[in-house]
């Protein structure tokens, strides 16, 4: 499945997707970011609700395909510049981690 | 013979926004010079929290990445506190971040375990008040 697929689910939706036709191998969920960065693989898609620049940083080096912003956090409009320089997919969606989880291994099925 | 690679950069202790910069074109680099994909993701999230720590606990500091035919070494350098019982500071999930820092998503305990975990050789130098020097190396 790719990004812009998981963006046209019920629930989710595109904040930038600067690489739309990345495949999303598998997910993480995570709000330490060293844990994340630990952890997580390249290709997943991280689901999180933290909501700074630095979530940015670890997006990139983690290499995950794309960041799913749960519970409708809102991000400002510095970060949301700074993953469209970094090109970095970023995906909304109102449900809550554990259900935005469910939903995306659904999808992956 | 060929010659090593040195990429250098002064990391900002004030800046927590721009915290990662580092680590994001080292990766660049390493992968403009075609290392494998394992290599770069360890050294990328090595000195990630080299740099977040000493973002976070030293006030900025000196990272240098040197590329070797067999590895790719990393050596961070600061002036800050020190740490005062690094045995202690190794333990996966101990931590002296404050509040306001874990509200930014870190101060997890896990900076120096990645570290180490990610690296296939590592070593640090710290005294209380001084500073603290680590070099990492990675294999290729």
């Amino acid at each position: 499945m790719t990004v812009r697929e998981l963006s046209r689910l019920d629930n989710f939706s595109e904040i930038i997707l600067p690489d739309p036709d990345r495949e999303i191998i598998g997910g993480y969920v995570g709000d330490l970011l060293s844990w994340v960065m630990g952890r997580a693989e390249s290709g997943n898609a991280w689901i999180t609700i933290m909501s700074n620049v630095n979530v940015l940083a670890v997006a990139t080096l983690a290499d995950v395909s794309c960041v799913i912003i749960a519970e409708g956090v809102v991000l400002s409009e510095d970060v949301i510049s700074v993953a469209k320089e970094k090109e970095i997919n970023l995906i909304s969606t109102s449900l809550p981690m554990f259900e935005a989880s469910v939903k995306l291994s659904e999808a992956l099925r | 013979m060929s010659e090593e690679l040195v990429f250098r950069f002064t990391v900002d202790g004030e800046d927590f926004t721009s915290a990662g910069q580092a680590s994001v074109q080292v990766k660049k680099n390493l992968r403009q010079l075609g290392l494998s994909a394992e290599v770069i993701k360890r050294v990328s999230v090595a000195m990630y929290e080299g740099e977040i720590n000493m973002v976070i606990h030293a006030g900025g500091g000196i990272a240098e990445v040197r590329v070797c035919e067999s590895y790719v070494e990393i050596i961070l350098d600061d002036k800050g506190p020190g740490i005062k019982d690094i045995d202690l500071a190794m333990q996966e999930g101990y931590s002296t971040a404050t509040d306001t820092i874990r509200s930014l998503g870190f101060g997890a305990g896990m900076g120096l375990p990645n570290m180490r975990k990610y690296t296939d050789y590592m070593t640090i130098e710290s005294e209380v008040g001084v500073g603290t020097k680590i070099v990492m190396r990675v294999n290729c």
